[in-house]
């Protein structure tokens, strides 16, 4: 009888596994699909430049790349040690209230929906950014890197706090038995352990801040150029694809919508290659 | 406590019933059909196209009208696959996209755009060479059109958008806009960008504006729709339906319906003006 149950429990598993993998495939044969008569037709060379202008002819989507990597990177670079932070904060003061208080809090961010914390940064934090720094209309990279920091903030801590759980037990133990305070477990023993897991938190982190079109498109002022400083207006691919999709569908500018779909899709495959072969070195080091 | 329910409902009942004998006029076109209009597109139709539905479906129980947005770009597309029947955009078509699918439009109403900038600006007018150096980049900062001494913040819409195509065109003579001007996604957004900036200047639908935002006055005429539709201000474009060949008796009663005298007042509460 269990071992019936248990079949059936692995099909189940399985299925869902092909579904979800199929569905990845899905969508990068459509993506390719729906750009092949771009990549054939030799009008690449027109996207890969660095003037975005279509109603003087020019297409090039570089600068909205530019603008992804800035923004993702800095906005990973601040929620870094934030998570960090709050990570030890919760290990050194685990039986606390205030730990629990925490944890609950970072839980609840999750389920905020983007559109709020965009909508709310419009309000209360794209007005300061243009009284502080008086230098344009506070919609700018660095603006949006914050909120963007804010939103994957819980992904970080999240992955990061579940690697260190599934780690502590024996660690935790043997660490505690040498009188290691809580403080120095953290980091002479939990943070090289489980040194895998923040990398995966962060790119988890990084991947969501490469993906999310909302705060860029509220915040970072879309203008698609290359920006000289923290405070100029960017534009990312992801804002670009929603901005540029209701242009009329002949056009190049339309087309630069897949390119950059399928741009996006190499740029997260990249990088999660790049975490998987480091975690690996990672892993033999350890060995 | 029931009396007063039943008083209400009694009340509610009769003023549907002289509403419906009131409108059954212009709707008798109506009578005898039945289906479904599917529509989609332009974003500045939707409250219009509501109204119109909501009559015609109280009038004829048999009609079934459902209404998307998705902007302009979208309404060609779906259209032109024959996803939908009516797709409604804020720009006239393209000679491509009328070729490709076979188009017809119908406009029903008339738009002005307005030059916006934040009520407290002391600048009220400007001429259309100053907006142009404005957005050109040429002029960057306030004082050199009568104003504060600070830097002019630019902001300009996606360019899928139908109200940046007719600024574009009417207002800047198709000159450029300078590269690092925001560009904001929806009339809604423009708004609330340029309501919060006191140094912000920007351009939007007229049936959009409010007291958060002041309208400029352009070459000495103050942007208003009826200053729009009498051509005094040169700055509108009309909002479109399309179909895709010609289309079937029921959507070509509601459009029809929509450019006929009983649908005025809807497009006049909504900030537009009809096209007669």
């Amino acid at each position: 009888m269990t071992l019936r149950r248990e079949w059936w429990i692995q099909k189940g598993l399985l299925a869902a596994t092909l579904t979800s993998v199929a569905a990845i495939f899905l969508l990068l044969f459509l993506l390719l699909y729906f750009s092949f008569p771009l990549l054939f037709s030799g009008d690449l060379k027109q996207l890969f430049s660095w003037r975005w202008n279509p109603f003087e002819g020019h297409y090039g989507i570089l600068p909205m790349m530019l603008g992804t990597l800035l923004l993702s990177i800095l906005s990973t670079v601040m929620a870094f040690p934030a998570a960090l932070g709050i990570c030890a904060f919760i290990y050194t003061h685990r039986n606390s209230c205030l730990s629990r208080l925490l944890l609950l809090v970072v839980h609840v961010m999750t389920s905020i929906p983007t559109v709020i914390y965009g909508f709310v940064s419009v309000f209360i934090l794209v007005p300061p950014m243009r009284r502080i720094f008086a230098a344009g209309a506070g919609f700018c990279l660095l603006t949006a890197a914050l909120t963007l920091g804010l939103l994957i903030l819980p992904t970080i801590v999240l992955v990061f706090h579940a690697y260190l759980t599934q780690a502590g037990g024996s660690l935790r133990a043997v660490s505690e038995s040498l009188g290691l305070t809580p403080m120095e477990q953290f980091c002479f023993v939990m943070l090289p352990s489980a040194s895998r897991g923040l990398v995966s938190a962060l790119i988890l982190g990084f991947c969501r801040a490469v993906g999310d079109a909302m705060i860029p498109l509220m915040l970072a002022g879309n203008a698609a150029q290359i920006p000289a400083s923290f405070l100029d207006s960017i534009r990312t691919l992801s804002a670009h694809v929603a901005l540029v999709l209701a242009t009329d569908s002949q056009s190049m500018a339309y087309q630069s919508v897949f390119a950059s779909g399928l741009l996006l899709f190499v740029m997260i495959a990249m990088v999660t290659a790049l975490a998987h072969h480091l975690n690996r070195n990672m892993l033999s080091r350890c060995r | 406590m029931r009396k007063i329910a039943i008083a209400v409902s009694a009340l509610l009942l009769m003023f549907f019933m002289i509403c419906s004998v009131q409108a059954a006029d212009p709707l008798v076109s109506f009578a005898h059909l039945k289906g479904t209009i599917e529509i989609a597109g332009g974003t500045a139709h939707i409250p219009v196209m509501k109204d119109a539905a909501r009559a015609i479906m109280t009038y004829n129980p048999n009609i079934r009208i459902n209404i998307a947005g998705g902007g302009s770009g979208v309404g060609v597309q779906k259209v032109g696959e024959g996803l939908v029947d009516i797709g409604n955009t804020g720009r006239a078509l393209s000679e491509a996209e009328i070729s490709r699918y076979g188009l017809k439009s119908y406009p029903f109403a008339m738009d002005g755009v307005a030059v916006i900038v934040h009520p407290s600006n002391p600048v009220t007018q400007l001429s259309a060479e100053q907006v142009r150096q404005i957005f050109s980049g040429q002029i960057s900062k306030w004082d050199a059109v009568k104003g504060t001494s600070d830097d002019i913040h630019l902001f300009t819409r996606d360019e899928a958008s139908g109200t940046r195509e007719v600024f574009w065109k009417k207002v800047l003579n198709k000159g450029s806009i300078a590269t690092r001007a925001d560009v904001v996604p929806s009339n809604g957004a423009m708004k609330t960008a340029v309501a919060q900036d006191k140094d912000a200047i920007g351009y939007m639908s007229i049936g959009y504006v409010d007291d958060s935002v002041k309208t400029v006055v352009l070459d000495g005429v103050p942007a208003t729709q009826e200053n729009a539709l009498s051509g005094k201000y040169p700055v509108a474009r009309k909002l479109y339906m399309n179909t895709k060949g010609d289309p079937t008796p029921l959507v070509k009663a509601f459009i029809a319906y929509i450019q006929s005298p009983a649908a005025e007042p809807m497009i006049r509460k909504h900030g537009f003006d009809p096209i007669k």
